[in-house]
């Protein structure tokens, strides 16, 4: 593998396991692990780790999901090994 | 006009614009049927695949497991969320880059070999049978009460249903009429929630009904709901586990990696123009399914308040608190004709009384009350979405919305696995392995028949099938997380696993988990042939069978790095197609060979 893909790649992985943590901590740590700990915030009429298993961790994937889509592609354009326009 | 001629008419009116769609798309060549044209954009397929990808189990079982167990049943909101962060950040892009048809194609070239290929196919084919058994009961369900009959007269003509409908189209029609399809699931959805969250807490959007107190007093809509249940001896709502957290945690885990190795999710991302369209379209999939799944918990917990209200209707302990049979209202003497809801007058009373019998505490009070066990001996989960809107005295046109709908997401989900088998039957084993050279016609008609039989064998088993509509899909997941995902993302992100370690991988991930499943479930989910009871003091760590699939995952991975560190690393060539997958530049357009 040459270097400058070498590089990109790492850069990559990097990224995944940012955004892996938060996938990570928001679904088995603030809506399993931590649950009960959680619930003793409220939101509203329920305990905030009711609330992060049911509606928070949800809306945390899409973020994520998109700031990875965003992130990738400056990434292929940095690294210079995106797609062609116009394929 | 009656309930039942609205049904025909909406059911009807929507089954011929999805009939309608499919013979104008209708697949000519063997490409188009696999997968629909490159020309599919990132937000139209992220739709289809929302389409795909809600089934039965999402739109007719999982709100009623949301009912019954609370913050319990958050294991099915996450598991099958959460997996598209790992199909976005793991698989669709490689895959795509890759540019192949199928997941065994990937497979077999990765891993240089037929064996591994077959073996992918064999592990794709049990995920998907076993996931239409849970479509199947999901369609049963629905067609039962709508035709008003039992469940397995419903069966057999949902049976029907799904042949000809599947049968007649490929992806490309599919790709099409499933956009419909998620226009009316969702509608069909979200339009009772919001009269209900509305009716209840006074606010129309059910995400924010559910942290809202309720419209006639201050008091929390889930504070309510907590002391109404408890009050009858059930586990409180928003606090109740199920099994353990253990159990959650590997319960939430395995629906998350099958999600990532269900082959018809990632066939979808074979169909996008770019990898960075990949990338983007599990968000935009993600995204509509989010719009169901955020509104789930509203539809889970406001049924269960109102099916409570209904039934214990004044002071628990007043003999008049509890609903008179004779003055049941129509949609529970609907629900007993299908055979899904028991009612038994165990006390002779003529009121319905339903508590929670098992709870020891209370059985004393309620013994003081002259109540004798519960009455309602039947509550099919399966049942409380489409009786929802019923039990909140909506309209006629939004029930039989609501029934157009569930059929909508069962057939959509069962079309697209019925794909996903017949390309890995017709494509990967005949054309990639056994005929080489069999004709296009040959190859779509043997694909077609193989759909047919995969029909038939999951409408047998929905006969008895192992658990609710979700429970079954769960199985499902566990099965495909226990070989599929493992073998793709090692084939990824790791350059030294070879052939003999994704094979034995494979096998090993899959036979543990099916094995943990007929022990507990039965042979080939036959009942009674369970050699340890489905019940949890038998289980392994307190883990349930339908949550096995990432104690599977975790063998798969472990067997595949072990294996392939004592054998010979895989071949230069390999190598450089890992290298390849890797970088999107040079991704050509999905094609065959």
């Amino acid at each position: 593998m040459s270097n400058s893909a070498n590089e990109y790649w790492k850069a990559n992985l990097r990224l995944v396991a940012v955004l892996l943590t938060i996938w990570f901590v928001v679904s088995y740590l603030f809506g399993i692990i931590l649950v009960d700990t959680l619930n003793t915030i409220r939101v509203g009429g329920v305990g905030l780790g009711f609330w992060f298993a049911q509606q928070g961790s949800i809306y945390t994937f899409l973020i994520l999901i998109f700031v990875y889509a965003k992130k990738m592609n400056a990434l292929d354009r940095k690294y210079d090994v995106h797609e062609d326009e116009g394929e | 006009m009656d309930l039942q001629t609205l049904t025909y008419i909406i059911v009807g009116t929507t089954f011929a614009l999805y009939i309608g769609i499919a013979i104008w798309a209708k697949a000519s060549t063997t490409g188009e049927f696999y997968v629909a044209g490159k020309g599919v954009h990132p937000v139209a397929n992220g739709m289809a695949t929302a389409a795909d990808w809600m089934s039965a189990a999402s739109f007719i079982s999982m709100a009623g497991l949301i009912a019954f167990n609370g913050y319990g049943a958050s294991v099915f909101l996450m598991g099958w969320t959460g997996g598209y962060v790992l199909l976005a950040l793991l698989l669709a892009p490689y895959l795509r880059k890759f540019g192949k048809f199928t997941v065994p194609e990937f497979i077999g070239e990765r891993y240089y070999s037929q064996t591994a290929r077959i073996v992918a196919v064999v592990c794709l084919i049990l995920a998907s049978i076993t996931y239409v058994i849970g479509q199947m009961k999901g369609i049963g369900v629905a067609f039962s009460r709508f035709l008003e009959t039992d469940y397995d007269t419903g069966l057999y003509i949902g049976m029907g249903i799904v042949f000809i409908y599947a049968v007649l189209g490929g992806m490309k029609g599919i790709t099409y009429t499933q956009i419909a399809q998620y226009c009316v699931l969702i509608f069909a959805y979200t339009v009772p929630a919001v009269f209900i969250s509305l009716n209840i807490t006074g606010n129309p959007i059910p995400q924010l009904g559910i942290i809202s107190s309720m419209a006639d007093n201050g008091t929390y809509m889930m504070d309510k709901l907590n002391m109404v249940v408890a009050e009858l001896g059930f586990n409180e709502y928003t606090t109740q586990v199920l099994g353990s957290k253990l159990n959650m945690f590997a319960y939430t885990l395995s629906l998350m990696i099958g999600t990532a190795g269900l082959p018809h999710v990632i066939i979808r991302f074979f169909t996008v123009p770019k990898v960075r369209d990949a990338r983007a379209s599990a968000g935009w999939a993600l995204l509509f399914i989010a719009i169901l799944y955020t509104t789930a918990p509203a539809v889970g917990s406001m049924a269960r308040l109102n099916l409570m209200n209904t039934i214990q209707t004044g002071q628990v302990g007043d003999p008049a608190g509890n609903l008179e049979y004779d003055k049941a209202p129509a949609w529970f003497k609907n629900w007993e004709k299908t055979g899904l809801l028991k009612f038994e007058d165990k006390n002779g009373d003529g009121r319905i009384q339903y508590y929670n019998d098992k709870n020891k505490d209370f059985a004393a009070k309620a013994e003081s009350y002259g109540w004798k066990g519960n009455e309602m001996v039947k509550v099919d989960r399966d049942i409380m979405v489409l009786a929802n809107p019923e039990i909140a005295s909506l309209p006629n046109w939004v029930i039989a919305l609501v029934v157009a709908g569930g059929l909508a997401a069962a057939l959509s989900t069962a079309a697209g696995l019925l794909l996903a088998i017949s390309s890995s039957i017709s494509h990967d084993m005949l054309k990639g392995v056994f005929v080489k050279d069999i004709s296009e016609k040959n190859e779509l008609l043997a694909g077609r028949i193989a759909m047919a039989g995969a029909i038939g064998l999951a409408g047998y088993f929905g006969l008895h099938p192992p658990d609710f509509a979700a429970g079954t899909v769960a199985i499902a997941f566990g099965l495909a997380a226990s070989s599929i995902f493992p073998a793709l993302m090692m084939g990824i992100f790791n350059k030294n696993v070879n052939r003999t370690g994704a094979v034995w991988g494979m096998i090993a991930g899959i036979g543990v988990t099916l094995l943990y499943v007929f022990q507990h479930k039965g042979i080939m989910f036959i009942p009674g042939t369970d050699f340890l009871g489905d019940m949890s003091a038998n289980w392994f760590m307190g883990i349930s069978p339908n949550a096995f699939g990432a104690v599977g995952a975790i063998i798969n991975f472990t067997v595949a790095l072990t294996v392939s560190k004592m054998t010979a690393a895989p071949p230069e060539h390999i190598q450089h197609l890992v290298e390849d997958i890797r970088v999107p530049k040079g991704a050509g357009t999905a094609t065959d060979h």
